[in-house]
């Protein structure tokens, strides 16, 4: 059986909010009896963009993750909804319904990630619904897939088995798996929301000026342990990704065949950019 | 053989009354147009020996006979001679000869205005048919089609409402896109043509509680008795119908040309309208413009700003306003260049121009090959956070110390390209000079520099040494060959003079060394013709579009002319009010002359200004030091203002008189995506597909509402010119008038076009791609590449070889500043830096005012036409926040200067200095550099009130109200928007009501 999936790439998510747009541009105004009603104008994002914001200095960066209705398989809404408020499509697309879960602000709290919002004038919980009315007129794609324009996020509809195969190799990731509530919306390149990086910039007095040094080796150590190696660019600059959030007591080693060398000690409360490691003869 | 033709005549008039009962009878179009129209008609030859006359009661034809009418008719269209009434009446009609005839009264129009106008139009379609216009769908929707500043759209409508609104994914029968291959790797773009957001909003505003639906007068305004010009702003609307609202507008033209005389009517328009060829601003609104004759409020070229007023100087290109043309520029850096040099560049904000996201699967590719990008700019902007690449925050207005040092680094350490500089240059030993401090003293060293921008001089050295040792692209402003951001600041001629300097010294031209961040030079068609909108459109206006460039010979139609010579510069306008003087310097890329001459408001021989006609959109977010508005719009002498808007927004509310407009979904357009034409040539070359659409009127418009060309047809019948004005044509018949112009017709036609919607032209063969921009110059050829620019007698030497400077190569010393301003130290012809007249450098204002404001372009919504609105771009937090039920508009800040002022995130703020006081909500991140703050212009609201504590306060966003209106550089007209000091604290609301000011 086929079902649907989302992938979606933080790394090419460049916050231009087309999904959402495309989303209140379906939804807004228009009732699909038996997918969805109408979606207020404002206030209730069903896809949202969440901004993180990591490091100082001149190395900083901000990643950017849509967030929609995971359309979980084990989906604690489900649960509570099991006399017909919600199902699950036998393509994977979990839907509630537009009549029979009126009034039913229970379901809204059941939502572990908070996906499903509740529309007050309608008193109706609602959540994006994966263009499942247009899906079912044979469109290919959900909009928010269509108006990406870097498609950061793509929608296929494979076998479980096919979707755990491109798990593994692409490494894609879920939300919170701990909820066990076995998501349908995976992630690519999560670290950028959920983890810090450590980086610096490696210079060097030459003839009484500083000058950036570029191809000095940079080990990352922990315990005595290297965790990673890299080379500075040609402005000195390097940075190791994907390190623990709050994680502590990370050794610097430098060293340059011409320049010399350098050691600095870094803690990560949060994602940090040294930017004066002097080499020393 | 003569009577043949008379015999043919007779006949064909009596065809028209068959065509008029089947027409009348089966074709719904023509139905609507007869409504319930009385009027008697009549066709005949001047010497009346021939005649048909046609009476139409309640919308029907009830009588039609051969010869003429016994009384007198309302509506004759009367011909000199057999050939010419032939020539009218024909199917296939020829413009040429149609137009020529009008114009040498061989055929004329006679009678009532507006009857001539419907019977006209009536005959028009009963001709045209009933075609069909858009594709059904399965689910019993129409899928239309239309075009926007943001990308061409489908628009999806069932029982006339819009369901919704894509992006065009291109279906096989369209054409086939093209391939580059670049080291071994090739890249496709995707078959789609990619939007912007403010396109996907779009629905949203066309459904929106602020439509105006319906005409309205300012309650206190009595067009016969007491204006009260003191209350604009302040005082309620009530609703008045169409009949009376034209007949104020209409009697008011008339009377200020009788009191006043020429001159006295101004009419101000912003910079863009709503996407087309014959409702834009350039088309139908001038067209109106020149029928009753106005003081041209003239723009300064307000994206271009230093590039015209400096850069052209040093290189030619007036005819681009001074910024580097991009052909061939895609395929050039993804073969051949090492990196990209972002300057004041955010393509992923600003999009280069109209076209889409479409650069951005381009910039993906230079990622995927390796090419590194550097990003200098005082906000990790939008680019810089996708892509990554160093981030060098520069203190803004500083830039071109920052540019001087990394040049003093090149000759200190030879990474120039000396062969270059000697043979395609002039002058650079006077540069040199200049960069080593051998002519002041000063070596302009990166230690220099430091104090001055920011940047630690390790990082300048690193930087001017990775660029002159790699083949790198220049991106300089949003464009990459121009545009925006640093040119729109106090040093921004300065500026953008350097980027051109130091190109000049890397080999401009070189493979892999030019100006561009793969936004623009892709490899499409550049001969396929279909005007952009600077070509005038429908508006006849030889003078002020570029109609002359082809739309005059390609589209036969009758020419407009203003004979009122006086103009007021639009950054001007409120001193020229208010004041009642004005000078300003002309925006004109004829040649690099042209900007230096002066010109005065108010120009003998012509009234003062007396009446403003507004068209569209808000100056308030747009004009620097716009507060000064206010004053204008409240000043005794402006005894009538018109405001023609689609939404109750900004200037809006200053109106004595509202004329609702409907939006380009509600009536019919034509145009090509991103074809600008005139001072952007070939500017579809942002593109991945060239798409020529037809845009759909998809629903019937609004309430009242109509379409600009109507209100325009309106207020001209009134006058007597409804027939001059429309040329007898509807909107549809006017882009069909286009539709013929173009190349289109040899690739489609016009029934399946108005079915399909869309046009994709096909790119040329790799054979025939243009060559790379400057590679003939480089390389000192005949230029190669089909910009028919300079103007042939710009050319000092042999025509086609060189530049358009006197020397043809690039002038480090600007030769034509030494002869049209030797004596301006703020433009001195040797581009020395002069720091910003509001900057880190004017300590009182500092102490006052210590954080610098920029206001770049915005993102979300194309200038005012996404933003407010009720639109959902307003949950955008990049854009609006809603903060107790109010969106307001977002400034970035830095959490250090925040902290400071003991600011949270999206806190409200007074953001304030000397010219006024404006309330935004702040965001505070790292991404801004400490003392600088980040907004964007071009915001629709202004919501004045009076605040006990402050004065008059703008909640809606305008920063532009604080900006200063001075122009970047003495004797030039140049925006210096982005220099602006000011302070930000903490705001609550007054305890006492609000009340509008």
């Amino acid at each position: 059986m086929q079902k649907w999936n989302l992938i979606i790439d933080v790394a090419k998510c460049e916050n231009c909010h087309n999904c959402t747009l495309s989303s209140k541009d379906e939804h807004e105004g228009n009732d699909f009896p038996g997918y969805a009603a109408a979606q207020p104008r404002h206030g209730a994002e069903w896809i949202k963009i969440k901004r993180r914001v990591r490091g100082e200095g001149t190395m900083v960066e901000a990643n950017y993750q849509p967030t929609m209705c995971n359309h979980c398989d084990d989906a604690p809404c489900l649960a509570a909804g099991v006399d017909g408020a919600v199902r699950k499509r036998d393509d994977g697309i979990v839907i509630i319904d537009p009549d029979k879960a009126k009034g039913r602000k229970d379901l809204v709290e059941t939502c572990p990630y908070n996906a499903i919002h509740w529309n007050e004038e309608l008193q109706l919980p609602q959540v994006w619904i994966f263009d499942a009315h247009l899906l079912d007129q044979g469109w290919k794609a959900p909009r928010c897939q269509q108006s990406c324009p870097t498609k950061a996020i793509e929608a296929v509809k494979i076998t479980d088995g096919q979707m755990n195969a491109r798990v593994a190799r692409e490494k894609l990731r879920v939300l919170r798996p701990e909820f066990e509530a076995k998501p349908r919306v995976y992630y690519k390149n999560l670290h950028l929301m959920d983890t810090e990086f450590l980086g610096g910039s490696v210079q060097c007095r030459i003839n009484d000026q500083i000058e950036c040094i570029e191809g000095a080796e940079v080990k990352l150590l922990r315990d005595n342990c290297e965790l990673a190696k890299v080379m500075t660019d040609v402005f000195g600059d390097f940075k190791f990704d994907g390190l623990e959030p709050g994680s502590k007591d990370y050794t610097l080693k430098v060293s340059h065949p011409s320049y010399g060398s350098a050691s600095v000690t870094a803690d990560l409360p949060n994602s940090r950019y040294i930017d004066n490691i002097l080499l020393e003869p | 053989m003569i009577q043949m033709k008379r015999t043919l005549l007779k006949g064909i008039l009596y065809g028209t009354t068959l065509a008029i009962r089947q027409g009348l009878k089966s074709n719904p179009p023509a139905i609507k147009q007869a409504g319930n129209t009385d009027c008697i008609a009549q066709i005949m030859l001047k010497d009346t020996s021939i005649g048909r006359y046609y009476v139409f009661k309640d919308g029907r034809m009830v009588e039609t006979k051969s010869g003429l009418y016994a009384g007198q008719p309302q509506v004759s269209l009367v011909f000199q001679d057999v050939d010419t009434a032939l020539g009218f009446l024909s199917l296939n009609a020829d413009y040429h000869s149609i137009v020529h005839d009008a114009k040498n009264f061989k055929a004329a129009v006679l009678g009532d205005s507006k009857l001539s106008v419907w019977f006209m139009q009536l005959m028009n379609l009963i001709v045209a048919g009933n075609p069909q216009m858009g594709t059904p769908m399965p689910d019993g929707s129409t899928r239309f089609t239309t075009n926007t500043n943001g990308g061409p759209m489908f628009v999806y409508v069932k029982d006339d409402k819009i369901l919704r609104m894509t992006p065009i994914d291109f279906d096989d029968e369209d054409a086939q896109s093209w391939t580059i291959e670049a080291r071994g790797k090739k890249f496709t773009p995707l078959r789609q043509g990619v939007i912007n957001p403010h396109a996907q909003g779009l629905k949203s505003t066309v459904y929106s509680d602020k439509r105006i639906l319906y005409p309205m007068k300012r309650v206190d305004f009595d067009p016969n008795g007491e204006r009260n010009p003191q209350n604009r702003g302040k005082s309620g609307y009530e609703r008045i119908s169409w009949e009376e609202a034209t007949d104020i507008v209409a009697n008011e033209i008339k009377r200020q040309k009788k009191v006043h005389g020429p001159g006295a009517i101004a009419m101000a328009f912003g910079s863009h309208h709503q996407w087309g060829n014959v409702g834009y601003y350039l088309s139908a609104l001038l067209r109106f413009g020149n029928m009753i004759g106005f003081t041209r409020v003239v723009p300064n070229p307000d994206s271009w700003e230093g590039w015209y007023w400096g850069a052209t100087h040093h290189f030619g290109n007036s005819m681009r306003v001074g910024i580097p043309g991009h052909y061939g520029l895609v395929e050039d850096c993804l073969k051949e260049a090492e990196m990209i040099v972002f300057w004041s560049s955010d393509p992923e904000s600003t999009n280069g121009y109209a076209s889409g996201l479409e650069g951005t699967q381009r910039r993906f590719w230079a990622k995927e090959l390796g090419i590194d990008f550097v990003h200098i700019d005082p906000n990790l902007n939008a680019t810089a956070q996708l892509y990554g690449g160093r981030w060098i925050p520069v203190k803004p207005g500083t830039d071109p110390a920052l540019a001087i040092a990394i040049m003093n680094v090149w000759v200190n350490e030879g990474l120039y390209d000396k062969d270059y500089v000697d043979g395609r240059t002039t002058g650079f030993e006077q540069w040199k000079a200049y960069l080593l401090g051998e002519d002041d003293g000063v070596p302009k060293t990166p230690e220099w520099q430091e104090p001055e921008t920011g940047v630690k001089a390790h990082v300048v050295r690193a930087l001017a040494r990775a660029w002159g040792n790699k083949k790198t692209y220049l991106a300089a402003g949003g464009l990459g060959t121009g545009f925006g951001g640093a040119c729109r600041n106090a040093t921004g001629s300065q500026w953008a003079r350097n980027m051109i300097l130091m190109m000049a010294m890397q080999g401009w031209g070189k493979p892999g060394v030019n100006f561009g961040n793969l936004q623009a030079g892709t490899p499409l068609d550049h001969y396929f013709y279909f005007p952009g909108y600077a070509e005038g459109g429908i508006s006849g206006e030889l003078n002020f579009t570029a109609c002359a460039v082809n739309n005059y010979q390609r589209m036969p139609h009758v020419l407009s002319m203003n004979p009122v010579k006086q103009m007021i510069p639009r950054q001007r306008l409120a001193d020229a009010i208010v004041d009642g003087k004005a000078t300003g310097y002309l925006w004109d890329g004829s040649s690099a002359e042209a900007q230096f001459a002066p010109f005065q408001y108010p120009m003998p021989g012509y009234s003062p200004v007396h009446m403003i006609y507004r068209y569209g959109s808000s100056s308030f977010g747009t004009v620097a030091n716009s507060d000064r508005w206010v004053d204008m719009y409240r000043h005794d002498s402006l005894e009538c203002v018109v405001n023609q808007s689609i939404w109750m927004e900004g200037e809006a509310h200053f109106a004595d008189i509202i004329l609702p407009a409907c939006t380009s979904f509600e009536r019919h357009d034509i145009s090509d995506w991103g074809n600008s034409g005139g001072y952007i040539h070939h500017n579809t070359d942002q593109l991945n597909h060239r798409t020529v659409v037809f845009q759909h009127k998809c629903i019937e418009p609004l309430g009242e509402s109509k379409s600009d060309y109507q209100i325009f047809t309106e207020i001209l019948n009134k006058l007597g010119l409804g027939a001059m004005f429309t040329e007898g044509c509807s909107e549809l018949d006017w882009c069909k008038r286009v539709f013929e112009s173009s190349d289109l017709p040899k690739y489609t036609s016009w029934k399946k076009f108005l079915k399909k919607g869309y046009h994709v032209i096909a790119p040329p063969p790799e054979n025939l791609r243009t060559p790379a921009y400057f590679r003939w110059f480089a390389e000192d050829r005949h230029k190669d590449v089909p910009e028919p620019l300079p103007l042939p007698s710009q050319w000092a030497d042999e025509a086609g070889k060189g530049l358009q400077t006197p020397s043809g190569k690039i002038e480090f010393v600007a030769t034509t500043i030494q002869r049209g301003d030797p004596d301006n130290p703020e433009r001195p012809a040797l581009n020395r830096y002069v720091p910003s007249w509001e900057g880190m450098r004017t300590q009182e204002l500092v102490d006052k005012y210590p954080l610098q404001l920029i206001t770049s372009h915005s993102r979300y919504t194309f200038h005012t036409y996404g933003d407010a609105k009720d639109s959902t771009i307003n949950d955008i937090a990049d854009h609006r926040v809603c903060i107790d039920g109010y969106y307001y508009w977002i400034l970035r800040i830095n959490p250090a200067d925040a902290k400071a002022r003991g600011l949270r995130h999206h806190d409200l703020v007074r953001v304030h200095n000397d010219r006024g006081s404006v309330i935004c909500a702040i965001d505070v991140s790292p991404l801004m550099a400490p003392g600088t703050l980040k907004s964007w212009e071009s915001c629709a609201e202004v919501d004045l009130f009076e605040d006990p504590r402050f004065g008059r306060v703008d909640r809606g966003g305008s920063l532009n109200l604080l900006t200063p209106q001075r122009p970047q550089v003495k004797n030039t007209e140049g925006m210096g928007s982005n220099s602006c000091l000011v302070e930000v604290e903490k705001w609550t609301y007054a305890n006492e009501e609000l009340i509008r000011a």
